[in-house]
């Protein structure tokens, strides 16, 4: 066969390829929203689930979504900085630095049920909390910090070297040129790897069966106090989150419209996730127009 | 440049009184990793003169610059020894605090490098490190710093716009600017108007020159032109080594070294 | 002189027993590197001595764990066979990749070296949202489209190993295209020019050059979906049937070590030797996610470019 004939049909073979993988991808996205739409509206969004009944909507699923996030952001993302400053200002090449490497890519390799079943262990049997928010946020913690190290180290390196020894050569400290010229120009990088892996921590389920469980006490929403149990801000209090929502109607629901609540739910989520996106690359864009000074 | 010749024959006249070597650095040696990039200099560099530095790419002459206020430092290979002394007291030894010394041996870089923040920010950005809050206080620094450094006119009117939207001249003065806020003794400049074009460079070289009635400047140049415009001595440097370092005049009209010559009359380089 | 020298001593010469300014700093830093270090360390030496508990207290052989067909942890004999598991564990991962690899390579050429414009602006996005939908929503999709396909289509339940192949191929086909792709992109501009130069068509540069250049890189894409697809859990659970017996074929009901778990985990009491099997299961994951990075930290040291 001639080589441009060889050519020509290769050519073809990885257009098909891409226009699967596209059509696969765009059938996807399509499906969830177009059957989605059909049952999203206020009332879904705000009626509390039934567990036999018809016509159960997922307030408190999706308000424990947002909350665990909440609370797993507020222990991965201080956490993550410090260590992402560390690897990228502090660690010297050497045993110590592989190995604190090494412990990153463990944690960000573990399948996210081990990481459940290790909350299950600490979180919740060792501690005695039981299945509570706070040990599903824990669990998260774990899953979600590599994430964050790594999105911050790369932020925080990708500051121009000649910024930071301006600093130190104005006899300003190492710390606190972190702290006034490093993490702000880091910024832009950082504010969006966060709200990138939020879409992932808001969509994971596997880490939260054992950790924060499937079902939510009943929830009163205008009690605000977060030591009652039907208080919406304990962190003391079971949680069922709308991704395991989404997996406990379909395998063990008995209510008879699952197929509808599934439906909505998994548009719900990956409207959240699109959202999430969509919102990483604008104000990661808006902040770094602002910040190098064009107007 | 006739008004600038003029100038420097002025300080030049001016200059023989003072005798005060405020740096003296003896049997210097860096290396990086396994790289012997400075070997053994020795030189006395006088209080309120201009000390040139010229030489080709990689002889050593930034790598030796950026000894003086230790910021080798942050690159964990580079090792020294020897000594340079300041005012008599060796900072390169370990108890010295890097951070103080600092303060009072001034650095700017080749590409100017403001921070990504406002002018005002960008000089009080140490000060506040330092423990100056008062507004006044720090009002009063920034006005002095960027009169000196011959901004102030330039930016007065926009001290709160970002330091970024300066052209590349500008940004270079308010480096320069943000260092003298610190009130140094010494300033390090690292080839500051490579980076510039012609007007901002002569800009840049009259400041310079102002400025040594105040402050010690060493300063590295590749460009022999600015040497000789600006230097009182000039040192050459040679891969690692201090070849020839003398009154400026004497190196670009008689050197003694051969290599000098062939170096200033541009042979290689 | 002297006093001079005398003041810039006493200005630059560190003082004693002064706390040095980066301490509090320092602290925060080190703090956070060490939690780091502690999570990796307590999850493995956790799920380590939870898993190997059943060995150890219930006296259940290591042998018959990994060699018997037959789970029947509620018998009078209960048995403990991993077998089926651990088969459909790695039958799913390896025919996901199977689907996957093809796929998201070839996507991955198609974007970088054929419609570099337009895979840039209009596929990269995509692919970058479709690694963000979450698991379950994959599982969903399974249960609802390709489950009743197979059924209708292929034969039997529909649930099975063909099914959750499918599911999970799809789900690291983003994560493969996108790694893949990178790993193409980052390969230097000249060694296209060389190749085109002397004269090779589109089709010989990217087989004989480009490939092969960044063949540690693609495989490192393939592996990390590997990885991912050989811990997914919920997903997989939804469409593969859960039987406890090896397949006969791939539309068989099966189940893989994660779907047990999320399964019985919840069925079973804490302490039980029924309960310890699993953790016994989720060591083989913790053990298998090690043998990943090691394969991984292979590929990148034979990394050419």
């Amino acid at each position: 066969m001639n080589s441009r004939v060889t050519d020509k049909i290769a050519t073809s073979i990885f257009v098909l390829f891409a226009a699967i993988m596209a059509g696969t991808l765009f059938a996807l996205l399509g499906y969830i929203l177009y059957h989605g739409f059909a049952v999203i509206d206020l009332d879904f969004l705000t009626s509390n689930s039934s567990s036999f009944r018809e016509g159960g909507g997922i307030k408190n699923q999706l308000f424990n979504s947002f909350y665990v996030l909440f609370i797993t952001m507020l222990f991965t993302v201080p956490l993550g900085i410090g260590g992402g400053i560390y690897m990228a200002e502090y660690a010297k090449p050497g045993k110590v630095t592989d190995f604190i490497r090494t412990c990153i890519e463990v944690l960000a390799s573990l399948p996210s049920i081990v990481v459940g079943m290790f909350g299950l262990l600490v979180f919740v049997a060792w501690t005695g909390w039981g299945y509570t928010i706070l040990s599903g946020a824990l669990a998260l913690t774990v899953f979600n910090l590599p994430v964050i190290v790594r999105v911050c180290e790369d932020a925080i390196r990708s500051v121009p070297r000649e910024l930071k020894e301006a600093s130190l050569a104005l006899g300003v400290t190492h710390w606190h040129t972190i702290k006034t010229v490093l993490l702000p120009a880091a910024f832009p990088g950082i504010l969006t790897g966060v709200i990138l892996s939020a879409g992932r921590v808001f969509g994971e389920a596997a880490a939260l069966l054992f950790t924060a469980g499937l079902t939510t006490p009943n929830l009163d929403f205008t009690n605000w106090n977060p030591f009652n149990i039907h208080s919406p801000l304990n962190i003391f209090r079971p949680a069922e989150t709308l991704s395991v929502h989404i997996w406990k109607v379909n395998t063990q629901g008995i209510i008879p419209d699952v197929r509808e609540v599934a439906d909505g739910a998994s548009a719900v989520l990956v409207i959240s996730v699109l959202i999430f996106n969509l919102l990483a690359r604008w104000l990661g864009s808006v902040i770094h127009k602002r910040m190098s000074g064009s107007k | 440049m006739k008004f600038v010749l003029d100038k420097k024959q002025e300080r030049v006249t001016k200059e023989k009184e003072k005798k005060n070597a405020i740096l003296k650095v003896r049997n210097l040696n860096i290396y990086y990793g396994d790289n012997h990039a400075v070997h053994d200099i020795n030189m006395d560099i006088e209080e309120k003169s201009i000390t040139a530095l010229i030489g080709p790419s990689g002889c050593g002459k930034s790598t030796f610059l950026r000894s003086i206020n230790r910021m080798n430092d942050t690159i964990p290979i580079a090792k020294n020894n020897g000594e340079i002394l300041y005012e008599g007291l060796n900072i390169l030894e370990d108890d010295i605090e890097v951070v103080a010394l600092r303060k009072e041996i001034g650095m700017v870089f080749q590409k100017p490098n403001p921070f990504p923040m406002s002018i005002y920010n960008n000089i009080t950005h140490a000060l506040k490190f330092k423990g100056i809050r008062k507004k006044k206080e720090l009002n009063q620094i920034v006005e002095d710093s960027l009169k000196k450094a011959a901004l102030w006119d330039e930016v007065k009117d926009r001290l709160h716009e970002s330091a970024l939207s300066l052209s590349g001249g500008q940004q270079q003065r308010l480096c320069i600017a943000r260092s003298l806020a610190l009130k140094p003794r010494i300033l390090l400049l690292d080839e500051p108007s490579s980076a510039l074009d012609p007007i901002s460079n002569a800009k840049i070289e009259d400041l310079i020159m102002e400025l040594s009635s105040e402050y010690t400047i060493i300063i590295v140049t590749h460009n022999m032109q600015q040497a000789s415009r600006v230097a009182d001595k000039t040192a050459f440097f040679l891969s690692g080594d201090l070849m020839e370092y003398d009154e400026t005049s004497k190196i670009f009209t008689n050197p003694s070294n051969p290599k000098t010559e062939e170096y200033i009359t541009g042979k290689f380089g | 002189m002297t006093n001079q020298s005398e003041a810039v001593k006493e200005r630059l010469v560190k003082k004693k027993n002064k706390r040095s300014p980066e301490f509090r700093g320092k602290v925060i830093i080190l703090g956070s590197a060490g939690v780091i270090i502690i999570a990796a360390i307590a999850i493995t030496l956790f799920l380590t001595s939870k898993g190997l508990q059943t060995f150890i207290a219930n006296g259940v052989s290591p042998i018959e764990f990994l060699t018997s067909t037959n789970w029947r942890p509620t018998d009078e004999n209960p048995v403990y066979g991993a077998v089926p598991f651990i088969f459909g564990s790695f039958a799913v991962t390896l025919l996901a990749a199977l689907f996957a690899a093809p796929l998201g390579i070839g996507s991955a050429i198609f974007m970088t070296e054929i419609a570099r414009k337009w895979g840039q602006k209009f596929l990269q996005p995509v692919i970058e949202i479709l690694v963000g939908i979450p698991s379950v929503v994959y599982g969903f999709i399974g249960l609802t489209v390709i489950v009743p396909f197979i059924r209708d289509h292929i034969g039997g339940l529909g649930f099975g190993l063909l099914a959750g192949t499918i599911v999970v191929g799809i789900m690291i086909l983003p994560t493969v295209t996108s790694i893949a792709a990178d790993a193409m992109r980052s390969l230097p501009q000249n060694l296209r020019d060389a190749s085109y130069a002397i004269g090779a068509t589109r089709w010989q540069t990217i087989y004989r050059v480009l490939i092969p250049a960044a063949l540690p890189s693609l495989l490192t894409a393939i592996v990390l979906g590997m990885a991912r697809a050989f811990g997914e859990a919920l997903a997989v659970q939804m469409v593969i049937g859960n039987a406890r017996n090896l397949p006969d074929s791939l539309v068989e009901p099966a189940a893989t070590l994660t779907t047990i778990i999320t399964l019985n985990m919840g069925h079973t009491t804490f302490g039980s030797v029924e309960n310890n099997v699993l953790w016994s299961l989720g060591l083989i994951l913790l053990v298998m996610s090690y043998i990943f990075i090691v394969i991984i930290r292979f590929l990148s040291a034979r990394r050419k470019v």
